[in-house]
């Protein structure tokens, strides 16, 4: 590894002060995306300011009815509370179903939406890459790019998001929570995340010399009709190919407000208003689902070796919705699709 | 592939940063030992504190040999930095046995033949005992699921998964 400074940042005006001061400095947090990349030399920050101490690490319900999760709260604590258990399951599934526990004990829910793409090219610092190198170009793209998006790209970078996390946050309609020098401010999480267009070393919209303090869902849970659907090469412990969360509120079998995003499949977590407002007043069967897929589709774009994803995930959209539907979400340990 | 212009490697000077003095408690035991700041844990154990048991696979976090206890919580302690755990309680694989009496995993994996070169059993022993601790998998499929995060490249899984049951039962 390259050597870098450390310093600890007693509170959040600390952490802020302490980045301002030094540009290529780097926030830590859990460090299991970070400290792989430092080792990769994919990064090499002069410094890395740890975050993990804050007293970020409260799961609350707010007076709007919600929940404000601290940004420090570890992955796995916050798929096991109890106020996410019970009123955000497809949080929790969708948590549960990334990463191993050791890394789920470590990761931090702030760091969750910070992590950097899975392209292979991303890591090897032997290839060119307009995300790590900006302007050197692009090998996914007519490389080996079974993993890679097939929405949302540009010539540019074809790399996805690789959290599980995100994708429920997005359908969820949750919102970031930062502070910088400017102040705090508030991000809505279809905004947080960027598509890569001609600066795709930029992930989110989140300044340099600003911190996360806050991720907050808004009062709907949807834990009555809810599925998070991973498609993986491995059972577990593999990034998705396609992973699919759908939240319905169904009325009888009448169809009143859905949610929709994909992972896998983008640079940010894949939503389409179309495609929610296709299934609004329709009867919750295959017809209905089938015109939600391909608006959620619409445009999607396969670059060789990831083909397969457009087909895979229109079934695995169409497979979603029914889950959700029957109130059947799919299991973390049983891996049968049913 | 031919690609327009290769990848530039940044060189960049810096000065060498100064060790930092940390202490921990590892399994059971007071250490005071000074790192530098990139030093993971993995290697604090291993090379500073002469505990080889925990193992360096992958380094990667993709295979869980270097699974610990850190304040009773499975981690990889190879994508954790030393500096980080300041005033931590670790438990190692060379912490679970007491008094000459085999932890109920250790017994239990030699009971089920759990593993073949024994190379990842280190970090399945541990993570096993945090995957006990959680009180969150009860079925075999639950035990599968949440014991992924360790690779055993012999594939002695089904003889883990007896193993950790037979523990489970008896905790």
């Amino acid at each position: 590894m390259t050597p870098f400074q450390y310093s600890r940042a007693n509170d959040v005006a600390d952490a802020i002060k302490q980045i301002a001061t030094d540009p290529s400095a780097k926030f830590i947090a859990g460090g299991t995306n970070l400290i792989d990349l430092i080792k990769y030399d994919v990064e090499g920050p002069s410094r890395l300011i740890d975050i993990s101490h804050l007293p970020l690490r409260s799961v609350e319900p707010t007076s709007a009815g919600g929940v404000l999760i601290g940004a420090m709260v570890p992955n796995t604590d916050l798929a096991y509370h109890p106020l996410i258990e019970g009123r955000y399951p497809l949080l929790s599934r969708a948590i549960l179903s990334g990463a191993s526990q050791q890394l789920r004990n470590m990761a931090s829910t702030g760091g969750n939406l910070l992590q950097r793409t899975r392209c292979f090219y991303y890591y090897d610092t032997a290839t060119p890459c307009n995300k790590r190198e900006p302007g050197s170009g692009c090998s996914a793209i007519d490389g080996v790019n079974r993993i890679n998006a097939i929405l949302g790209t540009s010539e540019a970078c074809i790399a996805t998001h690789p959290s599980d996390m995100c994708v429920a946050l997005a359908a969820l309609e949750a919102t970031v929570h930062v502070t910088g020098p400017a102040g705090a401010r508030i991000i809505a999480f279809a905004d947080f995340h960027r598509l890569p267009g001609n600066t795709p070393q930029r992930d989110t919209n989140l300044e340099p010399d600003e911190i996360i303090t806050a991720i907050e869902l808004p009062p709907k849970g949807f834990s009555a009709n809810y599925s998070y659907l991973k498609i993986r090469d491995r059972l577990s412990y593999a990034f998705a190919l396609v992973s699919v969360a759908a939240a319905l509120e169904l009325d009888g079998d009448t169809i009143k407000e859905a949610r929709l995003a994909l992972g896998g499949v983008a640079h940010k977590p894949w939503r389409s208003t179309a495609a929610e407002a296709a299934l609004l007043g329709q009867r919750t069967d295959a017809t209905a689902f089938a015109k939600a897929a391909d608006w959620l589709l619409h445009g999607a774009k396969g670059y060789g070796h990831n083909n397969f994803k457009i087909g895979l995930a229109r079934r695995a959209i169409m497979r979603t919705l029914d889950q959700a539907a029957r109130g059947t979400p799919q299991s973390n340990s049983d891996k049968k699709i049913r | 592939m031919a690609r327009s212009g290769a990848a530039k490697r940044v060189t960049r000077m810096v000065t060498v940063p100064e060790k930092i003095p940390i202490r921990l408690t590892v399994n059971g035991n007071r250490m005071e030992l000074t790192v530098a700041p990139w030093t993971t844990l993995l290697d604090a154990l291993r090379d500073h504190l002469d505990l080889t048991g925990t193992k360096k696979g992958c380094d990667h976090g993709q295979c869980g040999a270097c699974t610990v206890l850190v304040d009773g919580r499975r981690i990889n302690s190879c994508l954790t930095l030393a500096v980080m755990k300041e005033g931590a309680e670790i438990i190692t694989i060379e912490g679970l046995a007491h008094d000459g009496e085999l932890h109920p995993l250790q017994q239990a994996f030699i009971d089920h033949d759990a593993f073949q070169c024994g190379y990842c059993t280190s970090g399945q022993i541990c993570s096993a005992a945090g995957l006990i601790a959680e009180g969150k998998a009860k079925t075999a499929d639950e035990i599968r699921e949440l014991m992924s995060g360790n690779i055993c490249r012999c594939g002695a899984y089904p003889n883990i998964v007896s193993a950790i049951q037979q523990a489970m039962e008896r905790s």
